[in-house]
């Protein structure tokens, strides 16, 4: 089930009333996104159902933002800022001890499901640099030896 | 220490955020309420137009020219879209505006939408700004309660509905016809320009695109006139203040609202902390991730759009972004266009396929392995992806290797010499 009846009724009455229901694509991939973690063929499919769009015209749009995840992630998705900002104050060095901490390389998935690391352009955090986001919680000026508190913080804000 | 009486952040205390009681408690809504009450739309525009305001997005267009192009007396459904796409590296001060003080934009938005004779504006905001989103919807209900949102507004028969709308990532979104396209829930490669939004935008209405730093200066300019608001700069030609983000190699990045026209060694030294770790100051992007480097003979140099233009950059965003001696130009540079490569939307072949050319010339160069024919290439490829591409995104890509090629040269110069990058070890 990637969404329950009553969420699909409610989007379908939104997209009844908006008088421009197109626009409403990103608030229903969104949805699927946020009850699932990651938009499927069949969650595109869905989205055209409730929009009244063909899957095509869903696919077009998801595939071009790169924070609707269109493969499958991890229960948290780490977003680690590689522009300017951030890699003059040390963001390539963090990237790679995640990459040692994780076992894994930019793109990938933990074994256990857990994280998906990904690059990720300015955050709007410049100030803050190094920066990164944790599923929703932005971390600033993030120094090296902090990462692999971080990462255990946010593995036991999922288990309690 | 130069500082100013703040327009947007005169409500901001980091950490807070503040509310309507608070807003209102500073003079929040009285430029609204004036508008409403003492001027009509045309008088509105002329005042925008006379205070010299240019857009703080990046272009630094005439906001009251882009005004007076759009048909604002004309009947018929019309949209106010404001941009706070901010993805711009370098540029976070939209985020802090949203942080600390909602109000101020939408009260800005209402003026607009008061001026130009729109009833619907959009907030486009980028995804990862979910507490901006937060706090702008909590603002609005307030606005709602207190009638200053929806029909009748204050009674003055001024009706206006305001949307947030998230997005979900992508630089290129910020782009106006990008934007539009974005919100439509199309695709987000950028429409070709004419129809100018202004007479075919949002939905194929006429549509007034600002970004939201310049909207939150309207009511003040409302409150305190345009000659008021014009003498706020340190430059003739300039008006207002401006938000600076200052970040990079400074031992205090942050983001401080100055008078237009700061000079920017002074701004360095006095609200950056000065270059970090008691190294010196090698160059800056002045405004953004697109704007050419200025070098250390720039210190002087006015923050202004005419003083920066006359110097071969822009103010752009107004993000400084601070590199120390030990930098190695290539390398930034280097940074710099791999994010506008990998943000290219694809649409066009000069960007396409000339940014990661670009990247590629650049990666042999740092790595030592670069000879004279790159270099050329790469001069080449100003000339070729400049003015040939679909948006200005190529554009602004090419900035960054326009400052490089002018400014350091010889150390590009040195990489190919030496065969190795002469700043590491
Ligand atoms: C690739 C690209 C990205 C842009 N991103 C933004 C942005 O994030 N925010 C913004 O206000 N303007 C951005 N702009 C500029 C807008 O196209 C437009 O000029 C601006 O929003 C107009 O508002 P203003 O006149 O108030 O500055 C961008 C332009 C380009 C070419
Ligand atoms: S210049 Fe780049 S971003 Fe703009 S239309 Fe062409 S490919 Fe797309
Ligand atoms: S450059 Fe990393 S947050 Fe802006």
């Amino acid at each position: 089930m990637l969404l329950s009846e009553k969420q699909i009724t409610q989007l379908k009455r939104r997209v009844r009333e908006t008088p421009h229901p197109r626009e409403m694509i990103l608030d229903v991939l969104h949805a699927i996104q946020d009850a699932n973690g990651w938009v499927s063929d069949e969650g595109v499919e869905l989205a055209a159902i409730i929009l009244g769009l063909s899957p095509l015209q869903v696919e077009e749009v998801a595939t071009f933002y790169d924070k609707i995840y269109r493969r499958p992630v991890g229960r948290k998705v780490i977003h680690i800022c590689d522009s300017i900002c951030c890699w003059s104050r040390g963001s390539e060095a963090l990237m790679q001890r995640l990459q040692q901490l994780l076992g894994i390389a930019a793109g990938e998935t933990t074994i256990d499901g857990m994280f998906t690391l990904l690059p990720t352009c300015c955050l709007g955090a410049c100030a803050d640099a190094p920066a990164l986001r944790i599923g929703k919680t932005l971390y600033g000026k993030v120094a090296i030896e902090q990462l692999e508190a971080i990462l255990d913080g946010e593995r036991t804000e999922v288990s309690s | 220490m130069r500082t100013c009486e703040p327009l947007l952040f005169k409500n901001r205390r980091i950490g807070e955020t503040v509310f309507l009681e608070g807003y209102r408690r500073t003079g929040g809504y009285q430029g609204l309420e004036k508008a409403l009450r003492d001027m009509t739309p045309a008088s509105v525009r002329e005042e925008v137009k006379a205070s010299g305001l240019r857009g703080r997005g990046g272009a630094g267009f005439s906001t009251g020219l882009k005004w007076s192009f759009f048909p604002s007396d004309d009947p018929g459904e019309k949209y106010l879209v404001c941009n706070g796409d901010e993805m711009e590296p370098g540029t976070f001060k939209d985020r802090q505006l949203l942080l600390a003080d909602p109000h101020h934009l939408l009260e800005g938005v209402l003026i607009a939408c008061y001026a130009l004779g729109i009833g619907t504006a959009y907030i486009f905001l980028r995804d990862a700004y979910r507490q901006c989103a937060a706090n702008l919807e909590h603002a609005m209900d307030e606005a709602r309660e207190a009638g200053l949102l929806g029909d009748n507004i204050l009674g003055s028969g001024f009706s206006c509905e305001v949307h947030v709308h998230r997005s979900a990532g992508r630089y290129i979104c910020g782009e106006e016809t990008a934007l539009l396209n974005s919100l439509e829930g199309l695709r987000p490669n950028p429409r070709s320009k004419p129809p100018f939004p202004a007479v075919k935008g949002l939905f194929g209405k006429p549509t007034a695109l600002n970004n939201i730093e310049t909207l939150a200066n309207v009511p003040h300019i409302i409150t305190g006139g345009a000659a008021w608001y014009k003498s706020l700069a340190l430059t003739e030609k300039g008006s207002g203040t401006k938000l600076y983000g200052l970040a990079g190699h400074l031992e205090t990045p942050c983001c401080v609202e100055l008078p237009l026209g700061m000079p920017l060694g002074e701004l360095i030294r006095d609200f950056g902390g000065g270059v970090w770790q008691q190294r010196s100051f090698k160059a800056c992007l002045p405004g953004g991730a697109s704007t050419p480097y200025l070098t250390a003979e720039h210190l002087d140099v006015a923050l202004d759009y005419e003083t920066l233009e006359q110097v071969g950059t822009r103010l752009g965003t107004g993000g400084v972004v601070v590199f120390d001696d030990r930098t190695c130009m290539v390398a930034a540079t280097l940074n710099l266009l791999r994010f506008f490569a990998r943000e290219s939307c694809g649409w066009c072949t000069p960007c396409r396929d000339g940014l990661p050319l670009v990247c590629w010339l650049l990666e042999r160069i740092e790595l030592g392995q670069g000879t004279r024919e790159d270099m050329t290439m790469l001069q080449e490829q100003l000339r070729y992806i400049n003015g040939r591409s679909f948006c200005a995104l190529a554009l602004g890509a090419m900035g960054p290797v326009d400052g490089l090629l002018r400014h350091f040269a010889e150390e590009v110069e040195d990489h190919i010499r030496l065969g190795r990058c002469p700043l590491q070890a």
